[in-house]
């Protein structure tokens, strides 16, 4: 056996060859099962560059949903609370170009907001504890409730269920502790032997 | 003794022998006193005194909050007059809570002591001592002195460095503390070693521009395991990492702290304030501070109280506003442009500087960037400034942190060579902020998304429980009436039919209980009795209710009764005229059977 096939060329390299393209298909198959991915990493990812407001302005139940969509080919540019940062993030990652926040679904806010509960005039109506999406208002049913500025994303969503209207949205104070240098004025585009740029 | 030499550096004009002429002096005590609460790194301190209250010189008024903060004491005698929020010594010209005392001129003590027995002292009580005395690192940064004494669980400390390399142009508040000071400082030297075990290797790193500090130093080291190293003048020698390896070869690992190679580092003025605290039993409540400047009249150090206006301090030295072009707090590269003269000095003031048109032009406007390199050779941390610089313009975070973007000390250095006049360093402390601001917003959402999953999951396992609970609400309903069937079943004395245990049996159980009801006229025949029963008892009940009312009740509530009363007569008629047409059927089938 061995020698007819030592003997003859073409056979000698169809066995040499169908024995590695065994040998190495079972090999990626062994592989394939033993390293496994599970779930689409490309989802978590993306999860990971959202605000997670939970806020839903992008139409979808949640920032995960959304990534999942993204994923699925949906557009990029649905994020208000994240604004052209997470876009431009998410072109980043997709290696796509990155639009403009698409207007439809809310405009970029400029300062970041908590909701605040006038709780005078707090029924107890339990409604906006029932719409926050991360559990971030304290209270019970005929009690007055309060939200926990520390865990409030600024999502909006208590705004809407509340019968009596008491929920405002304030600005975040910013302190000395959160606060940071500026930006300097960006330099211009001029050579130091041209005119001088216009201060 | 060998010193070793950094990378880069800059030498800019020194223009230290404007404020040496003179000696240490004093400034008339201010009329107001300003005492921010948070002057030190850390949590800033809670007041502990009421407005209107009368305090003495060195009196507490303000505690410590937790372990990495400092308490604040009384400069002066007087009467705290406000505790508010007042603009304060910080780039962003924020207002931040201060203690605002009134002097009454008197400058009257608090009773104080020192500590009797230092030789003897544990050095956890020395540090006590210190925290409690409000010392904060002098030298800038302004870190709990006892904190950084206290590495714990750390490597042992082997060295003790103290910094008096002063290496910015124009501050010599140092330099003049130790010309006229060295006894207290060494003596405060001797009580660090103390408290940090006596550690093998002791230096005072001071540049050579000194020679007459450390001519100073000389008679008061002899024998002491004191050892003054003085080594070439270079901007910027005087960085806590810049010192350590200058002095001892050893670099620190990016993210680490001195502790981790067994050493301390402090500045001079603080072992100043170390000794004062220790011996003394003062507080710190004054500092050596320069005020210095060509808008100045007179150029010198002052020993100043902590809350001085810096607008008390420049009135006493022949201040010319319009000749001033900014007024700077620090040194002319470190230091940062104050946009008002009423805030205080604090405890990590070392020099005001009210400089000339001539001394410090504005800024030039910033010219795009060459590529020269100039940076990079002046950098001490030997970053890559240009890049830094490209990629802080392109917010590209993470290649900002892969060029060891928080490496770098803020000197200026690069800035002070840069020939486009690039204001670099703003640049870094910018991305800086900014790459922290986004760490704090990524732990953010990640606990939002955290809560939103456990509110989902919450939410999953509550209906989850509802509908469980719904399925065995059916279920026990259905055996309760299998039960009943089955029970009936045997009332009847039918043996054959079968008994419906399963829920699966539905269809047997209902034709069980069809059989039952068919072939159990008794217990429907007592059932109806019973209820016949109850009836009576309701009405009976009823009637004595009227019967006990009549006298007290309204018409209203009377009419209620006798409505109940009606009520359950009715409802007895109702069961009695059931159980006549029962018994009626009852007998008709008897009969019908007795026919067949």
């Amino acid at each position: 056996m061995i020698e007819t096939i030592a003997q003859q060329p073409i056979l000698a390299a169809l066995v040499a060859l169908v024995g590695l393209g065994i040998l190495f298909g079972g090999l990626l198959g062994f592989a394939a099962e033993k390293f496994k991915v599970e779930g689409d990493p490309i989802v978590e990812q993306l999860d990971e560059l959202l605000p997670q407001t939970q806020c839903g302005q992008c139409g979808f139940p949640g920032c995960r949903p959304y990534a999942e969509s993204i994923a699925n080919g949906d557009a990029i540019n649905k994020c208000p609370p994240g604004g052209q940062a997470t876009i431009n993030a998410i072109a980043n990652l997709l290696d796509v170009p990155a639009p403009e926040l698409d207007a439809e679904h809310g405009e970029e806010a400029e300062v970041k907001t908590v909701a605040f509960i006038r709780e005078d005039e707090c029924i107890g109506c339990t409604k906006c504890i029932q719409a926050c999406p991360v559990d971030a208002i304290l209270g019970a049913a005929k009690l007055m409730h309060t939200v926990i500025a520390d865990e409030c994303t600024g999502c909006d969503l208590c705004v809407e269920p509340c019968p009596v209207d008491c929920i405002d949205m304030l600005p975040v104070e910013e302190g000395m502790k959160e606060w940071h240098w500026p930006a300097p004025p960006t330099t211009a585009d001029l050579i130091a032997s041209d005119r001088r740029p216009q201060l | 003794m060998k010193t070793w030499v950094t990378p880069g550096g800059v030498h800019p004009p020194e223009n230290k022998h404007q404020s040496l002429t003179l000696p240490i002096g004093t400034l008339p005590i201010p009329e107001t006193l300003v005492i921010p609460l948070s002057q030190h790194i850390g949590a800033g301190a809670t007041p502990c005194v009421e407005v209107g209250a009368k305090v003495l010189k060195g009196q507490k008024i303000a505690d410590a909050a937790g372990m990495f903060s400092v308490p604040m004491h009384a400069p002066t005698s007087g009467t705290i007059s406000a505790i508010e929020h007042r603009p304060v010594a910080h780039s962003s010209g924020m207002l931040a809570p201060c203690i605002e005392i009134t002097s009454d001129g008197r400058d009257e003590w608090i009773k104080h002591q020192g500590f009797a027995d230092i030789e003897n002292a544990t050095a956890k009580a020395l540090l006590q001592a210190i925290s409690d005395a409000g010392i904060a690192g002098m030298g800038g940064a302004g870190f709990p002195t006892a904190v950084k004494l206290n590495p714990g669980y750390r490597r042992p400390i082997n060295s003790l460095i103290v910094n008096a390399t002063e290496c910015e142009p124009y501050i010599t508040a140092d330099d003049s503390a130790i010309r006229e000071r060295a006894a207290e400082i060494v003596e405060g030297i001797g009580i660090l070693s103390q408290i940090l075990g006596h550690p093998s290797n002791i230096m005072i790193g001071i540049e050579a521009n000194k020679p007459e500090a450390i001519a100073a130093l000389a008679p008061h080291v002899v024998d002491s395991g004191i050892s003054v190293v003085s080594f070439p003048t270079k901007y910027p020698s005087g960085g806590e990492k810049q010192l350590i390896y200058i002095l001892t070869g050893q670099e620190i690992p990016s993210g680490e702290l001195p502790a981790d190679i067994g050493v301390v580092c402090v500045n001079i003025g603080t072992t100043y304030a170390i000794k004062r605290a220790i011996v003394d039993g003062e507080p710190l409540i004054s500092r050596v501070t320069t005020m210095t400047g060509d808008a100045c009249g007179i150029n010198r150090n002052y020993d100043t109280l902590i809350g001085t206006p810096v607008s008390h301090m420049l009135a006493n030295s022949e201040f010319q506003e319009e000749a001033c072009s900014r007024l700077v707090m620090g040194g002319p590269m470190m230091g940062f442009s104050l946009t008002s003269a009423d805030v205080p000095i604090v405890k990590t003031t070392n020099c005001i500087l009210a400089p000339s048109y001539e001394e410090i032009p504005d800024d030039e406007p910033a010219q795009p960037c060459i590529r020269c390199g100039m940076c990079a050779e002046a950098c001490p941390v030997s970053l890559l400034p240009q890049q830094l610089f490209w990629y802080s313009q392109a917010q590209d975070h993470e290649r900002l942190e892969a060029h060891n973007l928080f490496d770098c000390i803020e000197c200026g250095a690069c800035s002070y060579v840069c020939p486009s006049n690039i204001p670099l360093v703003q640049h870094y402390r910018h991305s800086k902020g900014e790459i922290q601001k986004a760490r704090a917003d990524k732990v953010k959402s990640d606990h939002a998304r955290e809560r939103f999953e456990f509110h989902q999951q919450r939410i999953e396992q509550a209906e989850k429980d509802k509908e469980a609970k719904r399925a065995a609400r059916r279920e026990a309903a259905e055996s309760a009436k299998a039960k009943a069937a089955d029970a009936s079943n045997k009332a009847a004395g039918d043996a054959d039919k079968p008994a419906a245990n399963s829920a699966a049996d539905i269809i047997a159980a209902a034709q069980a209980r069809a059989a039952a009801k068919k072939v159990s006229p008794e217990q429907q025949q007592a059932k109806f009795e019973r209820s016949i029963a109850g009836a009576e008892m309701r009405l009976q009940m009823a009637k004595e209710k009227l019967a006990d009312a009549d006298a007290s009740q309204t018409e209203e509530q009377k009419n209620i009764l006798s409505a109940a009363v009606e009520g359950a007569r009715q409802k007895l008629e109702q069961a009695q005229l059931r159980l006549q047409e029962h018994i009626n059927a009852h007998s008709q089938t008897k009969n019908g059977e007795q026919v067949d």
